[in-house]
């Protein structure tokens, strides 16, 4: 019953009994069960790593009325395997003139910016990495990361197509930050706290969808142009510059990328979920113990992770000087005015019973304000355009 | 030697190995990358000071984003993405000059300095984060400077507005 209850703190004291029992200092083996479970971890996101590419192959196919991987194993579920062997033995290629250490360190960073994630992933309130009391910073911090990986591999490959996708996906991620920590500032000041455990706890009365719906798509919408997918993989299209940052990676070193762009994927799905969605709350169904909240939050993550497939296989990229003014000119102003109304708004009724259908009326209101000035805008704009084309015409 | 001191002594090594390396190196994208591990470096040393909000803070800020900027800067003005030249400029004899007697200055004002073997004082157990926060907009406390900064980035922000427009009505 109490494995049932606390299943990590169960097996750390188990362990450390057997540790201690053989002589070793209780130190050292706090730190060998810490290094032991973070080892656990992490290959857990690498098997599930390895799925991802089979969900996400089986997705597009059926996006795309097509069937997919269907030929190995049951529903084609050993393809990644296949498709793992096969990467590991394609030649390994350095282009030429190629800063050899960069270019091999971006893949692993790549890779890393994801990892470091999954320290702050709450699947249970007591089966979550570290609870820091800054998470949500920390997130930001880590995609920053990414951006690097996304310039060493673009610079170090010596290669123009790969340095432009690279210049591109700096642009993208610098500009979509801004309304990301917009969004998840809203968050911090409904909950009150940027821990991950506090926010999940925030939300036992009310998913924070309901006092945000706006917030959670502006989040959506940063987070899928933070993966670089479509309709914001400027940085990899195939039509315009190869592959863009990683053209010249061959074998594993791509797969690196490709594999942490999935698993980005569905960690973002993860939060998502853990900042809208209740994390691992599901109508009472988590009060049977932290398992059944972690596979509600994995649950959850894997829907969210659908929704980011869903836009990437059915929206065209956009061009990139309307991907920078779409941010700058729409989404950053938005979400600022969201920020400015949700702390005005949970300010003046806090602790009132009407404080959620205020937040939500407040946020149809300024959805609705936003549609009626875009309106105007775009016939104003048409108007002008219209006059400037009918005075030759008259003219004549 | 405690745990921390190891730690604290190998983080160091790495911010003065790779702010060497900094000054030294002959390509300019490599002075930029070995710059982030110096900004990552003086994170951990944050980090170790119980200032989490400071070490990440300073990831966001200055590897998120000045770092970047600077990557930016060398991969826009180089004709050559490879580029290399020489390290050092002529004014190496000053410089040098000038570091010893600052090194010199420090070393003697902290001789006598009994602080090196006092151990740092036990920390609340209040957040502090919500401590920092509070701190930064009470009037008897930080508010002013915290005010003054804002509006010294808002003119920055827009300075820089007004930049732009010039270039695009000329």
């Amino acid at each position: 019953m109490e494995f049932w209850n606390d299943p990590i703190t169960t097996i750390f004291n188990s362990l450390l009994k057997s540790f201690t029992s053989g002589g070793m200092s209780e130190g050292l083996a706090t730190v060998l069960i810490y290094l032991i479970g973070i080892l656990l971890f992490v290959t857990f996101a690498m098997v599930l790593d390895i799925f991802l590419v089979w969900i996400e192959r089986k997705v597009v196919a059926r996006f795309q009325d097509r069937l997919g991987p269907n030929r190995l194993g049951p529903f084609g579920i050993f393809q990644p395997f296949a498709d793992i062997v096969k990467l590991l033995i394609k030649e390994d290629i350095t282009p030429v003139g190629a800063d050899v250490i960069m270019f091999n360190l971006a893949p692993i960073f790549s890779m890393m910016s994801v990892l470091l994630l999954w320290a702050i992933m709450p699947f249970a309130p007591k089966m979550v990495g570290v609870d820091l009391n800054v998470a949500m910073l920390y997130l930001v911090a880590a995609g920053s990361i990414g951006t690097l990986s996304v310039i060493m591999a673009g610079w170090a490959s010596n290669n123009k197509y790969a340095t432009m996708g690279a210049f591109r996906t700096v642009a993208q991620m610098v500009s979509y930050e801004i309304p990301m920590v917009a969004a998840i500032l809203v968050i911090t000041v409904l909950s009150g706290t940027m821990g991950v455990v506090g926010i999940v706890e925030a939300q036992e009365f009310l998913p924070f969808i309901f006092y945000a719906p706006l917030t959670a798509i502006i989040f959506l919408i940063s987070a899928i142009a933070e993966l670089g997918r479509s309709p914001f993989d400027l940085n990899e299209a195939e039509s315009e510059i190869v592959a863009g940052f990683h053209t010249e990676y061959t074998g594993m070193k791509f797969g690196l990328f490709y594999a942490g762009e999935l698993l980005h994927s569905f960690t973002f799905g993860g939060f998502i979920a853990l900042l809208f969605f209740g994390g691992h709350r599901f109508f009472g169904l988590e009060n049977l113990g932290p398992i059944v909240g972690a596979l509600i939050f994995i649950g959850k993550a894997l829907f969210f992770y659908w929704v980011i497939m869903w836009v990437k296989y059915t929206v065209p990229r956009i061009r990139i000087d309307h991907m920078l003014a779409f941010n700058w000119k729409f989404l950053t102003p938005l979400a600022f005015i969201l920020l400015m109304v949700t702390a005005l708004v949970g300010r003046l009724l806090l602790d009132s019973v009407w404080l959620v259908p205020a937040l939500f009326l407040s946020n149809v209101f300024v959805g609705w304000m936003t549609v009626l000035y875009l309106k105007s805008h775009e016939r104003k704009t048409r108007e002008a355009e219209d006059a400037k084309s009918a005075v030759p015409v008259a003219q004549h | 030697m405690t745990t921390m001191q190891v730690l604290f002594l190998i983080f160091a090594a790495i911010i003065l190995g790779s702010a060497f390396k900094v000054v030294t190196t002959k390509k300019m994208i490599h002075a930029a990358f070995w710059l982030i591990v110096v900004l990552f470096g003086v994170a951990a040393l944050y980090a170790m000071l119980n200032a989490g909000f400071m070490a990440m803070v300073q990831v966001v800020v200055y590897v998120g984003a000045i770092a970047i900027l600077f990557i930016f800067a060398v991969m826009l003005t180089r004709k050559e993405l490879l580029d290399k030249g020489p390290a050092l400029n002529d004014n190496k004899s000053i410089a040098a000059v000038l570091s010893l007697l600052s090194f010199g200055g420090l070393y003697m004002l902290l001789r006598n300095w009994s602080g090196f073997m006092n151990m740092a004082p036990a920390l609340p157990e209040t957040d502090m984060v919500e401590e920092l926060g509070t701190a930064l907009v009470t009037p008897d406390m930080y508010l002013l400077p915290f005010e003054i900064a804002s509006v010294l980035l808002l003119a920055a922000l827009i300075g820089a507005v007004y930049v732009a427009n010039e270039a695009r009505s000329e």
